[in-house]
């Protein structure tokens, strides 16, 4: 069928705006790693360096000095380090939440998805269950039993977000595995592993990896919301949760603690999200989430 | 009909039973789950009372059949700190959280259908692209910075609300906004493409050729039909609404059973945490039940027999 000229244009314009999106994003998420790896270098102090002589400066855009670009905090450290030093642990947990959970998801998924039967009844029975829990949810109860702290905390994240992974594994498994290069694998006598792992896993794999993408973004999210409880990584160490926690009390006076640090989430997840759903119309147009 | 409705309550139940086991699952993460229930500083004496009411002394399938029994009778347990039945504590600031979550999934409403519509209706103009970069950083902000932000607009600046409590209306408007934020972000992507897909079906392509406005082809003809998977998403964002009361309540100081938790995880008060943990889920698991029946009433192709 022949397509009106107007709507190619449209098409090209639509494909522009999604590399638009793909290169903001990517340039957002390098400073990001830059952060990471170098923010010893970058941070003009160390993150629980304290000058209690100038705690609460405002920042330089509000009035304060160069010496503090983004103010201080309560005791006197700089919210710009502290920010930059933050960026490690919620780069830190964002993926290793992501490789537990997708790693389990994806096997969980492409079990069920292939043997089917009563495999796929008790593993979809217990996504149901897990499902019943909410998230943040289940991380307070096993918080209460075990410390807070970096493991407890990507633990509960990784293992609760496996859910996901295994219904979109599952339901690309249940696509292919009727196909015929499957059953021909299967009939020149290919083992059940190498058959889900040579053949299934290649056209599992692009789907779920939209779906890590995006997920990073929201483990970020879940670990900024359980330290700024309180109940994430412990305080002194620097988090993006943890220091807008720290401005709690100082909302009147010295707003800058609590919002900046939510800017640098903002951005990073606005980020994953670009890469994300650039990715997904890459790989994967089918996966809506 | 009745039969599958009488089939899902049974698995809803069921459910529910699972979740009480994955508590007790929990309780046994660490050594002894008998010192959880106790306030710290507690003596040896104390130990051996609590083991025994726990059945500790008994064989673990013993243990989880005393305790599922116990459980569905509501006895979760005293509260350590308030010494008072952790489930009625729970239950009595349930409401308070129920409202929030209500008050949420009213803004999304609010925001979510018009703007998806808007969006879908004028696919591809600065409209939708507005439209959908709203819809992008409701998903992307921290629950608590976005609440922070309104109390330092609307609470300190302003004047204009309360920053904290509970009581009147007025107290809700920052919290169920706050709450909202991400899931109607979420949604208005949802709407959008929902309503994008119902439209270029053929019935709507009739419905155009007969001469109907616009308008009436999106609310009469389409909207009826996105609305099914906008449904089901209301469900599955229950839980997220439910997580993020958590986040709002603290922000807000708002007095409901998410709060309640909260400050029971730093007493390690595990009986009303239990207890918060399982009304959370017969919460989940009822709506959803409701959500199922929602289907039926908007789409009367779908029979169950």
């Amino acid at each position: 069928m022949r397509q009106p000229p107007r709507h190619r244009t449209r098409l090209r314009l639509r494909s522009f705006r999604r590399s638009w999106k793909a290169l903001t994003g990517s340039a957002i998420l390098l400073l990001i790693v830059l952060a990471v790896v170098f923010a010893p270098r970058l941070a003009p102090y160390g993150p629980l360096e304290q000058h209690i002589v100038d705690r609460l400066r405002p920042p330089v855009f509000a009035g304060g000095s160069s010496q503090y670009l983004l103010g201080t905090d309560p005791v006197g450290r700089d919210v710009l380090s502290r920010i930059i030093f933050g960026s490690r642990v919620s780069v830190a947990v964002g993926l290793s939440a992501v490789l537990i959970g997708g790693s389990l998801g994806l096997t969980l998924g492409m079990l069920s998805g292939y043997y089917g039967a009563a495999a796929d009844m008790i593993i979809m029975r217990i996504a149901d269950l897990q499902l019943a829990i909410p998230f943040l949810v289940l991380a307070i109860a096993v918080i209460t039993v075990l410390k807070p702290g970096l493991l407890s905390i990507v633990l509960v994240l990784g293992l609760s977000s496996w859910v996901t992974y295994a219904r979109v594994a599952r339901a690309q498994v249940l696509t292919v595995r009727k196909r015929d290069f499957v059953e021909a694998a299967r009939a020149l006598g290919g083992s059940e592993s190498r058959v889900l792992l040579r053949h299934l896993l290649p056209n599992v794999i692009a789907p779920v990896i939209v779906v890590a993408t995006l997920e990073i973004g929201r483990m970020i999210l879940a670990e900024a919301a359980l330290s700024y409880l309180g109940l994430g990584i412990q305080p002194p160490a620097p988090t993006w949760g943890g220091i807008t926690a720290d401005g709690r009390d100082y909302l009147g006076t010295a707003w800058w603690i609590s919002t900046l640090p939510g800017v640098a989430i903002l951005l990073t997840v606005v980020a994953i999200n670009f890469v994300g759903d650039w990715l997904r119309d890459v790989l994967d147009p089918t996966v809506t989430l | 009909m009745a039969r599958y409705l009488v089939g899902r309550l049974v698995y809803s139940v069921l459910v529910v039973l699972g979740v009480v086991v994955i508590v007790f699952a929990i309780m046994r993460l660490t050594g002894d789950p008998a010192a959880l229930l106790l306030p710290l500083g507690f003596t040896q004496d104390d130990l051996q009372r609590v083991r025994h009411e726990m059945d500790l002394d008994q064989p673990v399938p013993v243990q989880l059949a005393r305790y599922l029994r116990r459980a569905m009778g509501g006895n979760f347990g005293q509260s350590l700190r308030y010494h008072d039945s952790a489930i009625r504590l729970v239950l009595e600031r349930a409401p308070a959280t129920l409202w929030l979550t209500a008050g949420a999934m009213a803004v999304m409403g609010l925001v979510a259908v018009p703007l998806g519509v808007l969006a879908a209706s004028r696919r591809d103009s600065p409209l939708d692209a507005a439209a959908s970069a709203v819809a992008l950083t409701g998903q992307a902000m921290p629950t608590f910075w976005f609440g922070i932000i309104l109390i330092l607009i609307f609470g300190l600046r302003l004047g204009w609300l309360p920053t904290s409590g509970s009581g009147t209306i007025w107290h809700l408007v920052m919290p169920s906004i706050t709450l909202g934020a991400f899931s109607a972000g979420l949604t208005t992507r949802l709407v959008r493409s929902s309503l994008l897909e119902v439209l270029s079906q053929q019935y709507v392509r009739t419905a155009r050729s007969k001469g109907l406005a616009e308008r009436v082809v999106i609310v009469k003809h389409a909207l009826r039909n996105a609305a099914i998977p906008v449904v089901t998403i209301v469900g599955l964002q229950l839980g997220t609404l439910l997580g993020g009361a958590i986040v709002t309540e603290t922000v807000f100081g708002y007095p409901g059973m998410a709060r309640l938790a909260v400050e029971a995880v730093f007493y390690r008060d595990f009986p009303v945490v239990q207890a918060f943990v399982v009304i959370t889920a017969v919460v989940m698991v009822s709506i959803n039940l409701l959500v199922d029946v929602c289907y039926v009433i908007l789409d009367p192709r779908i029979t169950y027999t």
